[in-house]
Parts: structure tokens; C-alpha cells; sequence
């Protein structure tokens, strides 16, 4: 398995993890009022289950399995891989940071945050589709 | 790759980069808010991603990999997969656009039916191929 497939995967594996942690102190928290910005934790759930596991694992899987795009480069531009794998993540962390800053105060830094992740995750989602097409073919 | 699962996957990656591009502008919208009309996009992001990007990539995937028949046709009778592949995407549109354009809830109705459809022609393909070594 290549060194990037490793990545995408254990880091959806870990994203797995972290959603179903999430789950449980959305349920757990309403009553207890212990986490500032509990109120986000489902839609933070649901992008976390989406793109940080479901979306993560097919792209380790898809950069891993799909059929070679040529000699000279089996599985694309490996650095437009990597900047999907960087863009994907940081964009969930800006996702995470900034939703939770947004519930626990009006400053604009928390709306500046949510707009840069929605465009990190835009470019992640446009880099594998562009690098992944080309692998998408017969023998 | 066969040329199904090329049609399936390559549908869905379209599917990915458009749910991915009405998320980002609905919610930076919400970060920044210049067009509120924008959440109506709500319903086509999520049925896009959920069935037109995950569920249509694993039917591509799960076509190409599962197990083959030793003799032609070597995955079986095929048209099951391409009736899935033909109703599920016509399935998105009418389970979609009714909210966005104001159509009538029925439509919607019809387009999880049609949606059930996709699921049973596929299923009645893959299920004769979901086999050991064995047989």
C-alpha cells in the first residue's frame, strides 16, 4: 500500500473514532451544558462521518487500487495527492475550530474560519477528482 | 476496469465535486452571508453526496472487484447493473430537485421508488457474485 494510501487511511480510521465520540457527547451534553458550542455537534458529526471517515477511507482505497494511470506516474501527480490529503484535513480542523468558536461567540473570526475550510474542502474534493480521472479506464 | 464501474465512478466524481461545491458556497455562507437563498441547495447537496457520490462509487467499485465467473460473461448478466446504474441516477434528480424548485412532494416520493428500484436491479446482480473460491 502506498505511503499516502496509509495516510488517508489511518487518518479515516482515527476520524471514525472521533465521530463516534462526538455521537456520544451529543447526546450526553445537552442535559449537562459542559461544552461551549454543543449546539454545532451535529452538523460537526456529520461532516466528520462523511468526509473525515467516508470520504477519507475511499480515497486512500481509490489512490491504492485503481488501475495505474501510466509507467511514469502509476498514480497521478503524487503532489496534487498529498495537497487533497493536507487540504482535506486542514479543512476539517478549520471546520471543527471554527463551528465551535461560531457557538461560543459573534466574532468574525470564527465566520473568516468556516468560509476558508468550505474552500479547503472544495480544493481537496477537486484535486482527487482531478487526479483520480485519468486512472478511471479499462486495461 | 469494466465499462460500467468507468460510467459508475466517473459519475460519481462529477457527484463529488458538485456536492462539494454547493456545501462550500452554502456554507460559507453561513460564515459570510451574501445570499440566504442559497440553503435551498440544502436537499441537492445532501442527496448528491449521500447516493449520487458514496452509494453510486461502491456499486462502480463493487461491479469491477467481486468475484468473476470462471466462463463468459464473466460477470454474469450485467443488465441488472446497468438498470441500477440508469435508475439510481435518474432516482437523485426526482428525490432532489422537488425541494429547490417547488415541485410537488409526490415527486420525491417517486424518486425514493425509483431509488428502491436502483437497489433491488443491483442487488439482483451482485448477489449471485457475492461468492467464495468454492463456488
Amino acid at each position: 500500500m502506498p505511503p499516502l494510501s496509509r495516510w488517508f487511511i489511518k487518518t479515516a480510521l482515527l476520524y471514525l473514532v472521533a465521530t463516534f465520540v462526538t455521537g456520544v457527547l451529543a447526546v450526553l451534553d445537552p442535559p449537562l451544558q459542559a461544552i461551549p458550542g454543543s449546539g454545532r455537534l451535529a452538523i460537526i458529526y456529520y461532516h466528520l462521518f462523511m468526509l473525515g471517515w467516508v470520504s477519507q477511507l475511499i480515497f486512500g482505497v481509490a489512490n491504492w487500487m485503481f488501475p495505474v494511470r501510466s509507467r511514469e506516474a502509476p498514480r497521478g501527480n503524487e503532489q496534487v495527492g498529498w495537497a487533497s490529503y493536507g487540504l482535506l484535513n486542514g479543512g476539517l480542523a478549520l471546520l471543527l475550530i471554527g463551528e465551535m468558536l461560531r457557538a461560543a461567540s459573534s466574532g468574525p473570526a470564527a465566520l473568516w474560519l468556516i468560509v476558508l475550510a468550505y474552500l479547503a474542502l472544495l480544493l481537496a474534493g477537486l484535486a482527487f477528482v482531478l487526479n483520480t480521472w485519468g486512472r478511471i479506464k479499462g486495461h | 476496469m469494466p465499462p460500467l464501474s468507468i460510467w459508475f465512478v466517473r459519475t460519481a466524481l462529477l457527484y463529488l465535486a458538485l456536492g462539494f461545491t454547493f456545501g462550500a458556497l452554502m456554507l460559507s455562507n453561513k460564515g459570510v452571508p451574501y445570499a440566504p437563498e442559497l440553503w435551498r441547495l440544502r436537499s441537492l447537496h445532501i442527496e448528491i453526496l449521500m447516493i449520487g457520490w458514496f452509494i453510486q462509487f461502491a456499486m462502480g467499485v463493487a461491479f469491477w472487484i467481486f468475484p468473476r465467473w470462471w466462463q463468459e460473461p464473466r460477470r454474469g448478466d450485467e443488465r441488472g447493473a446497468y438498470l441500477a446504474y440508469g435508475l439510481l441516477n435518474i432516482g437523485i434528480w426526482l428525490v432532489a430537485l422537488p425541494p429547490l424548485l417547488g415541485w410537488a412532494e409526490p415527486i420525491v416520493t417517486t424518486g425514493r421508488m425509483v431509488e428502491v428500484a436502483a437497489a433491488i436491479a443491483f442487488a439482483t446482480h451482485i448477489w449471485p457474485r457475492s461468492v467464495g473460491r468454492e463456488g
